[in-house]
Protein backbone atom coordinates (compact mmCIF):
# COMPACT_ATOMS: atom_id res chain seq x y z
CA UNK A 1 0.00 0.00 0.00
CA UNK A 2 1.24 3.74 -0.96
CA UNK A 3 0.03 6.66 0.93
CA UNK A 4 0.57 9.36 -1.73
CA UNK A 5 0.47 12.75 -0.69
CA UNK A 6 -0.12 16.03 -3.15
CA UNK A 7 0.44 19.91 -2.31
CA UNK A 8 -1.82 21.62 -4.88
CA UNK A 9 -3.42 24.67 -6.05
CA UNK A 10 -6.75 24.79 -3.61
CA UNK A 11 -8.88 25.78 -6.92
CA UNK A 12 -7.75 22.42 -8.72
CA UNK A 13 -9.27 20.07 -5.73
CA UNK A 14 -12.17 19.64 -7.88
CA UNK A 15 -10.61 18.85 -10.99
CA UNK A 16 -7.92 16.10 -8.78
CA UNK A 17 -11.24 14.44 -6.91
CA UNK A 18 -12.66 13.85 -10.04
CA UNK A 19 -9.98 12.41 -12.05
CA UNK A 20 -9.29 10.24 -9.17
CA UNK A 21 -13.02 8.69 -8.92
CA UNK A 22 -12.88 6.58 -12.25
CA UNK A 23 -9.61 4.99 -10.97
CA UNK A 24 -11.47 3.10 -8.33
CA UNK A 25 -10.09 5.77 -5.41
CA UNK A 26 -12.72 4.97 -2.59
CA UNK A 27 -12.10 8.03 -0.48
CA UNK A 28 -9.48 10.68 0.17
CA UNK A 29 -8.35 13.47 3.50
CA UNK A 30 -8.22 17.03 2.38
CA UNK A 31 -6.52 19.82 4.49
CA UNK A 32 -6.10 23.41 4.07
CA UNK A 33 -2.29 24.12 4.62
CA UNK A 34 -0.04 27.02 3.78
CA UNK A 35 3.73 26.69 3.26
CA UNK A 36 6.02 28.18 0.40
CA UNK A 37 8.41 26.92 -2.35
CA UNK A 38 9.68 28.06 -5.30
CA UNK A 39 6.49 30.36 -5.70
CA UNK A 40 7.51 32.64 -2.53
CA UNK A 41 4.77 34.66 -1.11
CA UNK A 42 3.13 37.98 -2.00
CA UNK A 43 2.76 41.43 -0.70
CA UNK A 44 0.57 43.10 1.32
CA UNK A 45 0.26 46.70 1.36
CA UNK A 46 -2.32 48.13 4.64
CA UNK A 47 -2.21 52.06 4.80
CA UNK A 48 1.65 52.39 3.48
CA UNK A 49 2.80 49.42 5.67
CA UNK A 50 3.93 46.53 3.70
CA UNK A 51 4.45 42.90 4.87
CA UNK A 52 5.71 40.33 3.11
CA UNK A 53 3.43 37.09 3.43
CA UNK A 54 5.87 34.26 3.05
CA UNK A 55 2.99 31.50 3.42
CA UNK A 56 0.82 31.00 0.89
CA UNK A 57 -2.68 28.42 0.88
CA UNK A 58 -2.71 25.37 -0.32
CA UNK A 59 -4.22 22.23 -0.22
CA UNK A 60 -2.84 18.89 1.19
CA UNK A 61 -4.55 15.23 -0.46
CA UNK A 62 -4.10 12.13 1.34
CA UNK A 63 -4.77 9.25 -0.59
CA UNK A 64 -3.94 5.35 0.33
CA UNK A 65 -4.44 2.79 -2.39
CA UNK A 66 -2.67 -0.38 -3.21
CA UNK A 67 0.92 -0.59 -4.74
CA UNK A 68 -1.07 -1.40 -8.45
CA UNK A 69 -3.50 1.61 -8.31
CA UNK A 70 0.06 4.18 -7.30
CA UNK A 71 1.68 4.75 -10.74
CA UNK A 72 -2.24 5.72 -11.86
CA UNK A 73 -3.14 7.67 -8.97
CA UNK A 74 0.20 10.00 -9.36
CA UNK A 75 -0.23 10.09 -12.95
CA UNK A 76 -3.51 11.72 -12.68
CA UNK A 77 -3.24 13.88 -9.78
CA UNK A 78 0.00 15.38 -12.02
CA UNK A 79 -2.61 15.97 -14.92
CA UNK A 80 -5.15 16.94 -13.01
CA UNK A 81 -3.43 20.25 -10.65
CA UNK A 82 -0.85 21.07 -13.51
CA UNK A 83 -1.58 24.89 -14.66
CA UNK A 84 2.33 25.15 -15.73
CA UNK A 85 2.77 27.71 -13.60
CA UNK A 86 5.25 27.96 -10.62
CA UNK A 87 3.68 26.79 -7.22
CA UNK A 88 1.05 24.12 -8.54
CA UNK A 89 2.89 21.69 -5.86
CA UNK A 90 4.00 18.44 -5.19
CA UNK A 91 3.49 14.60 -4.80
CA UNK A 92 5.16 12.80 -2.46
CA UNK A 93 4.77 8.72 -2.38
CA UNK A 94 5.00 6.74 1.36
CA UNK A 95 4.87 3.23 2.15
CA UNK A 96 2.12 2.13 4.35
CA UNK A 97 2.50 -1.13 6.62
CA UNK A 98 -1.41 -1.57 8.11
CA UNK A 99 -4.76 -0.26 7.27
CA UNK A 100 -7.69 -0.95 9.06
CA UNK A 101 -11.86 0.10 9.09
CA UNK A 102 -12.45 1.06 12.29
CA UNK A 103 -16.37 0.29 11.78
CA UNK A 104 -15.55 -3.71 10.86
CA UNK A 105 -12.10 -4.54 12.02
CA UNK A 106 -11.20 -5.43 8.61
CA UNK A 107 -7.30 -4.54 7.56
CA UNK A 108 -5.19 -3.50 4.71
CA UNK A 109 -6.26 -3.90 0.83
CA UNK A 110 -9.98 -4.53 2.36
CA UNK A 111 -9.99 -1.89 4.51
CA UNK A 112 -9.50 1.04 1.49
CA UNK B 1 -43.61 124.29 30.94
CA UNK B 2 -40.38 121.00 30.71
CA UNK B 3 -41.50 118.95 33.68
CA UNK B 4 -44.93 118.66 33.35
CA UNK B 5 -44.43 117.34 29.80
CA UNK B 6 -41.65 115.22 31.34
CA UNK B 7 -44.08 113.60 33.84
CA UNK B 8 -46.73 112.94 31.13
CA UNK B 9 -44.34 111.40 28.88
CA UNK B 10 -42.83 109.26 31.47
CA UNK B 11 -46.18 107.96 32.40
CA UNK B 12 -46.88 107.23 28.95
CA UNK B 13 -43.79 105.25 28.83
CA UNK B 14 -44.35 103.16 31.63
CA UNK B 15 -47.88 102.11 31.05
CA UNK B 16 -46.96 101.29 27.42
CA UNK B 17 -44.31 99.24 28.70
CA UNK B 18 -46.24 97.09 31.55
CA UNK B 19 -48.96 96.77 29.03
CA UNK B 20 -46.53 95.23 26.81
CA UNK B 21 -44.60 93.42 29.35
CA UNK B 22 -46.94 90.24 29.23
CA UNK B 23 -47.49 90.12 25.51
CA UNK B 24 -43.54 90.64 25.41
CA UNK B 25 -43.29 87.34 27.65
CA UNK B 26 -45.09 85.21 25.72
CA UNK B 27 -44.15 85.94 22.91
CA UNK B 28 -40.57 85.34 23.93
CA UNK B 29 -41.25 82.16 25.08
CA UNK B 30 -39.19 79.52 22.84
CA UNK B 31 -41.66 77.33 21.41
CA UNK B 32 -41.21 73.38 20.94
CA UNK B 33 -41.40 72.40 17.39
CA UNK B 34 -42.50 68.37 16.95
CA UNK B 35 -41.24 68.01 13.11
CA UNK B 36 -37.74 69.39 14.62
CA UNK B 37 -38.08 67.26 18.12
CA UNK B 38 -39.06 64.15 15.65
CA UNK B 39 -35.38 64.56 14.01
CA UNK B 40 -33.47 64.94 16.79
CA UNK B 41 -34.31 62.17 18.43
CA UNK B 42 -34.03 60.30 15.28
CA UNK B 43 -30.46 62.45 14.96
CA UNK B 44 -29.28 60.71 18.09
CA UNK B 45 -30.04 57.59 17.91
CA UNK B 46 -27.96 57.65 14.33
CA UNK B 47 -24.93 59.42 16.31
CA UNK B 48 -25.16 56.93 18.86
CA UNK B 49 -24.85 53.96 15.89
CA UNK B 50 -21.75 55.34 14.72
CA UNK B 51 -19.65 54.30 17.48
CA UNK B 52 -21.37 51.46 18.43
CA UNK B 53 -21.22 48.86 16.18
CA UNK B 54 -20.06 51.73 13.60
CA UNK B 55 -16.49 52.79 15.03
CA UNK B 56 -16.17 49.56 17.28
CA UNK B 57 -16.22 47.90 13.94
CA UNK B 58 -14.22 50.01 11.97
CA UNK B 59 -11.27 49.58 14.68
CA UNK B 60 -11.64 46.01 15.59
CA UNK B 61 -11.28 45.35 11.64
CA UNK B 62 -8.19 47.06 11.46
CA UNK B 63 -6.21 45.32 14.54
CA UNK B 64 -4.78 41.41 14.48
CA UNK B 65 -6.94 39.00 15.45
CA UNK B 66 -5.73 38.61 19.07
CA UNK B 67 -7.10 42.16 19.98
CA UNK B 68 -10.48 42.35 18.33
CA UNK B 69 -12.71 41.79 20.99
CA UNK B 70 -10.25 44.17 23.13
CA UNK B 71 -10.87 46.78 20.93
CA UNK B 72 -14.65 46.46 20.07
CA UNK B 73 -14.47 46.55 24.29
CA UNK B 74 -13.35 49.79 23.90
CA UNK B 75 -15.80 51.69 21.89
CA UNK B 76 -18.56 49.75 24.16
CA UNK B 77 -16.77 51.14 27.22
CA UNK B 78 -16.18 54.50 26.28
CA UNK B 79 -20.07 54.77 25.68
CA UNK B 80 -20.77 53.70 28.83
CA UNK B 81 -18.01 55.25 30.92
CA UNK B 82 -18.99 58.97 28.78
CA UNK B 83 -22.84 58.56 29.13
CA UNK B 84 -22.47 58.49 33.23
CA UNK B 85 -19.85 61.28 33.33
CA UNK B 86 -22.01 63.37 30.55
CA UNK B 87 -24.86 63.22 33.70
CA UNK B 88 -22.79 63.69 36.49
CA UNK B 89 -21.04 67.02 34.97
CA UNK B 90 -20.16 67.07 31.50
CA UNK B 91 -23.22 68.59 29.75
CA UNK B 92 -23.22 71.01 32.89
CA UNK B 93 -19.27 71.92 32.37
CA UNK B 94 -20.14 71.94 28.33
CA UNK B 95 -23.56 73.72 27.70
CA UNK B 96 -24.74 75.90 30.25
CA UNK B 97 -24.03 79.46 30.76
CA UNK B 98 -21.00 79.89 32.72
CA UNK B 99 -18.24 81.85 31.62
CA UNK B 100 -16.04 81.99 28.68
CA UNK B 101 -14.29 79.22 29.14
CA UNK B 102 -16.37 76.35 30.92
CA UNK B 103 -19.88 76.20 31.94
CA UNK B 104 -21.07 76.54 35.46
CA UNK B 105 -22.43 73.65 37.71
CA UNK B 106 -25.79 74.15 37.50
CA UNK B 107 -26.96 71.08 35.60
CA UNK B 108 -25.02 68.85 37.77
CA UNK B 109 -26.31 65.42 38.21
CA UNK B 110 -28.99 67.10 34.99
CA UNK B 111 -30.26 68.99 37.83
CA UNK B 112 -33.16 70.87 36.97
CA UNK B 113 -33.46 69.22 33.40
CA UNK B 114 -36.84 68.97 34.59
CA UNK B 115 -38.17 72.12 35.36
CA UNK B 116 -40.33 73.19 32.26
CA UNK B 117 -41.87 69.80 32.01
CA UNK B 118 -45.92 70.32 32.54
CA UNK B 119 -48.68 67.54 31.98
CA UNK B 120 -45.55 65.55 30.74
CA UNK B 121 -44.24 67.56 28.32
CA UNK B 122 -41.91 70.57 28.31
CA UNK B 123 -43.24 73.85 28.65
CA UNK B 124 -40.88 75.68 26.31
CA UNK B 125 -38.09 75.17 24.09
CA UNK B 126 -34.09 75.26 25.43
CA UNK B 127 -32.14 78.28 25.11
CA UNK B 128 -28.54 78.34 25.60
CA UNK B 129 -26.65 81.62 27.31
CA UNK B 130 -29.24 83.72 27.30
CA UNK B 131 -28.93 87.13 29.58
CA UNK B 132 -25.14 87.19 28.50
CA UNK B 133 -23.83 90.70 27.74
CA UNK B 134 -23.23 91.23 24.15
CA UNK B 135 -24.09 87.90 23.53
CA UNK B 136 -26.99 86.41 21.60
CA UNK B 137 -28.92 83.69 22.98
CA UNK B 138 -29.25 80.38 21.08
CA UNK B 139 -32.93 79.41 20.86
CA UNK B 140 -33.53 76.18 20.04
CA UNK B 141 -36.99 74.25 19.36
CA UNK B 142 -36.21 71.52 21.03
CA UNK B 143 -36.79 70.01 25.02
CA UNK B 144 -33.41 70.17 26.74
CA UNK B 145 -33.32 66.19 27.76
CA UNK B 146 -33.15 66.09 23.44
CA UNK B 147 -30.64 68.52 23.70
CA UNK B 148 -28.69 66.89 26.25
CA UNK B 149 -28.57 63.19 24.26
CA UNK B 150 -27.61 64.47 21.21
CA UNK B 151 -25.12 66.50 22.59
CA UNK B 152 -24.49 62.93 24.93
CA UNK B 153 -23.54 60.59 21.50
CA UNK B 154 -21.02 63.69 20.18
CA UNK B 155 -19.27 63.09 23.80
CA UNK B 156 -19.30 59.14 23.34
CA UNK B 157 -17.58 59.65 19.88
CA UNK B 158 -14.68 61.78 20.73
CA UNK B 159 -12.67 60.03 23.40
CA UNK B 160 -13.90 56.32 21.24
CA UNK B 161 -11.95 58.01 18.08
CA UNK B 162 -8.72 58.36 20.52
CA UNK B 163 -8.76 54.58 21.21
CA UNK B 164 -7.06 54.18 17.59
CA UNK B 165 -4.12 55.44 18.46
CA UNK B 166 -3.57 53.64 21.02
CA UNK B 167 -4.71 49.87 19.97
CA UNK B 168 -3.05 46.84 20.88
CA UNK B 169 -0.92 47.68 24.10
CA UNK B 170 -2.98 50.13 26.57
CA UNK B 171 -4.46 48.81 29.31
CA UNK B 172 -8.14 48.50 30.51
CA UNK B 173 -7.85 50.17 34.02
CA UNK B 174 -6.03 53.44 31.91
CA UNK B 175 -8.00 53.44 29.39
CA UNK B 176 -11.05 53.74 31.54
CA UNK B 177 -9.23 56.43 33.98
CA UNK B 178 -8.01 58.10 31.16
CA UNK B 179 -11.19 58.68 29.11
CA UNK B 180 -13.43 59.57 32.09
CA UNK B 181 -10.73 62.54 33.35
CA UNK B 182 -10.23 63.03 29.30
CA UNK B 183 -13.99 63.33 28.43
CA UNK B 184 -14.43 65.77 31.78
CA UNK B 185 -11.45 68.16 31.60
CA UNK B 186 -10.64 68.22 27.72
CA UNK B 187 -13.66 67.74 25.30
CA UNK B 188 -16.44 68.98 27.67
CA UNK B 189 -14.81 72.63 27.94
CA UNK B 190 -13.51 72.42 24.10
CA UNK B 191 -17.20 71.66 23.46
CA UNK B 192 -18.17 74.94 25.34
CA UNK B 193 -15.87 77.26 23.99
CA UNK B 194 -17.24 76.65 20.33
CA UNK B 195 -20.91 75.58 20.96
CA UNK B 196 -21.79 77.35 23.59
CA UNK B 197 -22.79 81.33 22.49
CA UNK B 198 -21.10 82.32 25.60
CA UNK B 199 -18.05 79.92 24.69
CA UNK B 200 -15.01 82.71 23.50
CA UNK B 201 -14.14 80.83 20.28
CA UNK B 202 -17.32 81.33 19.78
CA UNK B 203 -17.74 84.90 20.55
CA UNK B 204 -14.63 85.13 18.17
CA UNK B 205 -16.51 84.13 15.75
CA UNK B 206 -14.84 80.57 14.92
CA UNK B 207 -17.44 78.10 12.90
CA UNK B 208 -17.95 74.72 13.50
CA UNK B 209 -20.82 73.57 12.62
CA UNK B 210 -20.50 69.80 14.34
CA UNK B 211 -17.37 69.26 15.62
CA UNK B 212 -13.80 69.48 13.50
CA UNK B 213 -12.43 71.17 16.09
CA UNK B 214 -14.36 70.47 19.17
CA UNK B 215 -14.37 66.35 17.75
CA UNK B 216 -11.92 65.31 15.34
CA UNK B 217 -9.01 67.98 15.66
CA UNK B 218 -9.70 67.66 19.56
CA UNK B 219 -9.25 63.56 19.56
CA UNK B 220 -6.25 63.58 16.37
CA UNK B 221 -3.97 65.46 18.32
CA UNK B 222 -4.69 63.65 21.60
CA UNK B 223 -4.26 60.37 19.54
CA UNK B 224 -1.07 61.50 18.56
CA UNK B 225 -0.20 62.54 21.94
CA UNK B 226 -1.17 59.07 23.38
CA UNK B 227 0.87 57.25 20.71
CA UNK B 228 3.92 59.30 21.22
CA UNK B 229 3.68 58.70 24.93
CA UNK B 230 2.58 55.15 24.86
CA UNK B 231 5.38 54.47 22.62
CA UNK B 232 5.64 51.96 19.57
CA UNK B 233 3.85 48.47 20.15
CA UNK B 234 6.13 45.68 19.96
CA UNK B 235 7.72 44.41 17.01
CA UNK B 236 6.65 47.63 14.71
CA UNK B 237 8.20 47.71 11.80
CA UNK B 238 8.98 43.81 11.57
CA UNK B 239 6.10 41.69 13.08
CA UNK B 240 3.10 41.30 10.59
CA UNK B 241 0.29 43.73 11.88
CA UNK B 242 -1.93 43.59 8.81
CA UNK B 243 -6.18 43.68 9.74
CA UNK B 244 -7.47 40.34 10.27
CA UNK B 245 -10.68 41.58 8.39
CA UNK B 246 -11.16 43.72 6.70
CA UNK B 247 -14.66 43.24 5.85
CA UNK B 248 -15.08 44.87 9.48
CA UNK B 249 -14.22 47.83 8.61
CA UNK B 250 -15.61 48.64 5.27
CA UNK B 251 -18.88 47.25 7.35
CA UNK B 252 -17.93 49.61 10.48
CA UNK B 253 -16.94 52.72 7.88
CA UNK B 254 -20.67 52.47 6.36
CA UNK B 255 -22.22 52.20 9.23
CA UNK B 256 -19.96 55.38 10.15
CA UNK B 257 -21.49 57.34 6.59
CA UNK B 258 -24.94 56.72 7.50
CA UNK B 259 -25.03 57.28 10.86
CA UNK B 260 -22.86 60.77 10.43
CA UNK B 261 -26.48 62.64 8.70
CA UNK B 262 -27.63 62.67 12.42
CA UNK B 263 -23.95 64.23 13.31
CA UNK B 264 -23.80 66.69 10.49
CA UNK B 265 -27.64 67.33 9.56
CA UNK B 266 -28.98 66.92 13.07
CA UNK B 267 -26.04 69.63 13.95
CA UNK B 268 -28.96 71.97 12.87
CA UNK B 269 -31.02 71.53 15.32
CA UNK B 270 -34.23 71.27 13.24
CA UNK B 271 -35.53 70.14 10.39
CA UNK B 272 -34.98 72.28 7.77
CA UNK B 273 -33.20 73.68 4.67
CA UNK B 274 -29.70 73.92 6.51
CA UNK B 275 -29.98 70.54 7.54
CA UNK B 276 -31.00 69.64 4.08
CA UNK B 277 -27.93 71.32 2.38
CA UNK B 278 -25.66 69.86 5.20
CA UNK B 279 -26.92 66.50 4.50
CA UNK B 280 -25.89 67.29 0.61
CA UNK B 281 -22.46 67.79 1.57
CA UNK B 282 -21.79 65.76 3.73
CA UNK B 283 -22.96 62.92 0.94
CA UNK B 284 -20.77 64.52 -1.70
CA UNK B 285 -17.55 65.20 0.16
CA UNK B 286 -17.44 61.78 1.31
CA UNK B 287 -17.92 60.11 -1.67
CA UNK B 288 -15.09 62.90 -3.53
CA UNK B 289 -12.96 61.59 -0.01
CA UNK B 290 -13.48 58.01 -0.70
CA UNK B 291 -12.36 58.58 -4.92
CA UNK B 292 -9.34 60.92 -3.86
CA UNK B 293 -8.03 58.07 -1.17
CA UNK B 294 -8.20 55.71 -3.67
CA UNK B 295 -6.94 57.05 -6.89
CA UNK B 296 -3.69 58.58 -4.82
CA UNK B 297 -3.22 55.26 -3.94
CA UNK B 298 -3.78 53.53 -7.20
CA UNK B 299 -1.47 56.16 -8.74
CA UNK B 300 1.22 56.14 -5.36
CA UNK B 301 1.58 52.19 -4.76
CA UNK B 302 0.43 50.48 -7.58
CA UNK B 303 -3.42 48.97 -6.42
CA UNK B 304 -6.47 50.74 -5.21
CA UNK B 305 -7.32 48.92 -2.02
CA UNK B 306 -10.47 48.37 0.12
CA UNK B 307 -8.96 49.55 3.35
CA UNK B 308 -8.16 52.66 1.40
CA UNK B 309 -11.49 53.38 0.02
CA UNK B 310 -13.19 53.09 3.31
CA UNK B 311 -10.57 55.10 4.96
CA UNK B 312 -10.50 58.33 2.44
CA UNK B 313 -14.45 58.49 3.70
CA UNK B 314 -14.39 58.77 6.88
CA UNK B 315 -11.45 61.38 6.30
CA UNK B 316 -14.08 62.92 3.88
CA UNK B 317 -16.60 62.84 6.58
CA UNK B 318 -14.44 64.51 9.34
CA UNK B 319 -12.94 67.18 6.87
CA UNK B 320 -16.64 68.13 6.20
CA UNK B 321 -18.03 68.27 9.62
CA UNK B 322 -17.19 71.78 10.79
CA UNK B 323 -17.92 73.14 6.79
CA UNK B 324 -21.61 71.34 6.84
CA UNK B 325 -24.20 74.06 7.56
CA UNK B 326 -21.50 76.08 5.99
CA UNK B 327 -20.73 75.18 2.45
CA UNK B 328 -22.22 74.67 -0.69
CA UNK B 329 -21.93 71.88 -2.93
CA UNK B 330 -19.26 72.87 -5.37
CA UNK B 331 -16.99 73.80 -2.11
CA UNK B 332 -17.61 69.87 -0.75
CA UNK B 333 -16.42 68.90 -3.26
CA UNK B 334 -13.36 70.37 -3.09
CA UNK B 335 -13.34 69.89 0.78
CA UNK B 336 -13.61 66.47 0.46
CA UNK B 337 -10.28 65.58 -2.59
CA UNK B 338 -8.02 67.82 -0.05
CA UNK B 339 -9.31 65.21 2.51
CA UNK B 340 -9.38 62.44 0.57
CA UNK B 341 -5.69 62.69 -0.61
CA UNK B 342 -4.53 64.58 2.63
CA UNK B 343 -5.06 61.96 4.52
CA UNK B 344 -3.61 59.63 2.18
CA UNK B 345 -0.68 61.17 2.47
CA UNK B 346 -0.70 61.87 6.69
CA UNK B 347 -1.43 58.31 6.98
CA UNK B 348 0.81 56.33 4.40
CA UNK B 349 4.20 58.81 4.17
CA UNK B 350 3.87 61.41 7.12
CA UNK B 351 3.43 58.27 9.78
CA UNK B 352 6.36 56.56 8.75
CA UNK B 353 8.72 59.56 8.35
CA UNK B 354 8.21 61.08 11.15
CA UNK B 355 7.91 57.10 12.86
CA UNK B 356 5.38 57.37 15.84
CA UNK B 357 2.76 54.54 15.84
CA UNK B 358 -0.70 55.70 15.62
CA UNK B 359 -2.41 52.14 14.70
CA UNK B 360 -5.47 53.41 13.24
CA UNK B 361 -4.56 56.53 12.10
CA UNK B 362 -6.40 58.45 14.67
CA UNK B 363 -4.58 61.81 13.71
CA UNK B 364 -3.53 60.85 10.23
CA UNK B 365 -7.47 60.75 9.61
CA UNK B 366 -9.09 62.91 12.50
CA UNK B 367 -6.78 65.37 13.39
CA UNK B 368 -5.06 65.79 9.81
CA UNK B 369 -9.16 65.65 8.21
CA UNK B 370 -10.13 67.81 10.68
CA UNK B 371 -7.41 70.62 10.28
CA UNK B 372 -8.03 70.78 6.52
CA UNK B 373 -11.88 70.52 7.17
CA UNK B 374 -11.76 73.42 9.73
CA UNK B 375 -9.36 75.66 7.47
CA UNK B 376 -11.29 75.36 4.11
CA UNK B 377 -14.57 75.98 5.82
CA UNK B 378 -13.19 79.63 6.80
CA UNK B 379 -12.18 79.93 2.66
CA UNK B 380 -15.81 78.22 1.29
CA UNK B 381 -18.71 79.45 3.92
CA UNK B 382 -21.59 81.13 2.21
CA UNK B 383 -22.51 83.67 4.10
CA UNK B 384 -26.81 83.31 3.82
CA UNK B 385 -26.57 79.35 4.73
CA UNK B 386 -25.38 81.45 8.42
CA UNK B 387 -27.29 84.56 8.47
CA UNK B 388 -29.74 85.44 11.38
CA UNK B 389 -31.65 88.67 11.77
CA UNK B 390 -28.96 89.89 14.23
CA UNK B 391 -26.07 89.02 11.60
CA UNK B 392 -27.92 89.58 8.11
CA UNK B 393 -24.88 89.03 6.46
CA UNK B 394 -23.89 85.72 8.00
CA UNK B 395 -20.56 84.57 8.01
CA UNK B 396 -18.90 83.93 4.56
CA UNK B 397 -16.06 82.51 4.09
CA UNK B 398 -12.56 85.19 3.36
CA UNK B 399 -9.11 85.64 4.75
CA UNK B 400 -10.88 87.13 8.36
CA UNK B 401 -12.56 83.86 8.72
CA UNK B 402 -9.62 81.90 7.67
CA UNK B 403 -7.50 83.91 10.38
CA UNK B 404 -10.19 83.04 12.84
CA UNK B 405 -10.49 79.54 12.01
CA UNK B 406 -6.78 79.11 12.28
CA UNK B 407 -7.23 80.57 15.67
CA UNK B 408 -9.59 77.97 17.07
CA UNK B 409 -7.35 75.23 15.06
CA UNK B 410 -4.10 76.39 16.98
CA UNK B 411 -6.27 76.93 20.61
CA UNK B 412 -7.67 72.98 20.20
CA UNK B 413 -4.37 71.49 19.25
CA UNK B 414 -2.28 73.39 22.05
CA UNK B 415 -5.10 72.78 24.90
CA UNK B 416 -6.06 69.25 23.99
CA UNK B 417 -2.00 67.95 23.27
CA UNK B 418 -0.98 69.50 26.57
CA UNK B 419 -4.20 68.17 28.44
CA UNK B 420 -4.44 65.06 27.02
CA UNK B 421 -0.30 64.91 28.18
CA UNK B 422 -0.81 65.88 31.62
CA UNK B 423 -3.70 63.41 32.16
CA UNK B 424 -1.65 60.61 30.64
CA UNK B 425 1.40 61.66 32.81
CA UNK B 426 -1.57 61.49 35.93
CA UNK B 427 -2.74 58.33 34.54
CA UNK B 428 0.30 56.23 34.66
CA UNK B 429 1.21 57.37 38.13
CA UNK B 430 -1.60 55.58 39.27
CA UNK B 431 -2.24 52.21 37.15
CA UNK B 432 0.21 52.66 34.25
CA UNK B 433 -0.41 53.07 30.91
CA UNK B 434 0.83 49.58 29.16
CA UNK B 435 0.01 45.95 29.38
CA UNK B 436 3.69 44.21 29.75
CA UNK B 437 5.60 42.87 26.33
CA UNK B 438 4.35 39.06 27.19
CA UNK B 439 0.82 40.35 27.82
CA UNK B 440 1.02 42.15 24.65
CA UNK B 441 2.64 39.06 22.54
CA UNK B 442 -0.44 36.90 24.21
CA UNK B 443 -3.04 39.61 22.43
CA UNK B 444 -5.50 41.97 24.72
CA UNK B 445 -8.16 39.77 24.35
CA UNK B 446 -7.28 37.05 26.81
CA UNK B 447 -4.81 38.73 28.73
CA UNK B 448 -7.47 41.78 29.91
CA UNK B 449 -10.65 39.88 29.31
CA UNK B 450 -10.06 36.05 29.15
CA UNK B 451 -11.97 36.01 26.07
CA UNK B 452 -11.20 35.05 22.53
CA UNK B 453 -13.07 35.54 19.21
CA UNK B 454 -13.54 32.75 16.86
Amino acid sequence: MKLIMAIIKPFKLDDVREALTPLGVQGLTVTEVKGFGRQKGQTEIYRGAEYHVSFLPKVKIEVVVGDDLAEGVIEAIAKAANTGKIGDGKIFVLDVERAMRIRTGETDIAAL
Amino acid sequence: MTRPRLTWGLTALLTTILAAAPAFADDATPKLDSGDTAWMLSSTALVLLMTIPGLALFYAGMVRKKNILATMMQSFTICCIVTIVWMVAGYSIAFTTGTAYMGDFSRIMLHGIADHIVKGNDSQAFVLASGVKGVSDMVTTIPETVYMMFQMTFAIITPALIAGAFADRMKFSAMCLFMTLWSLLIYAPVAHWVWSPSGWASQLGVLDFAGGTVVHINAGIAGLVCALVLGKRNGYGTVNMAPYNLAYAVIGASLLWVGWFGFNAGSAVAANGRAGMAMSVTQIATAAAALGWVFAEWIAKGKPSVLGAASGAVAGLVAITPASGFVLPGGALVIGIAAGVGCFWASTSLKHMLGYDDSLDCFGVHGVGGIIGALLTGVFAFGPLSATDANPDGSPGGMAQFVLQCEGVASTLVYSGVGTFVLLMIVKAIVGLRVNEEEEREGLDIVLHGEQVF
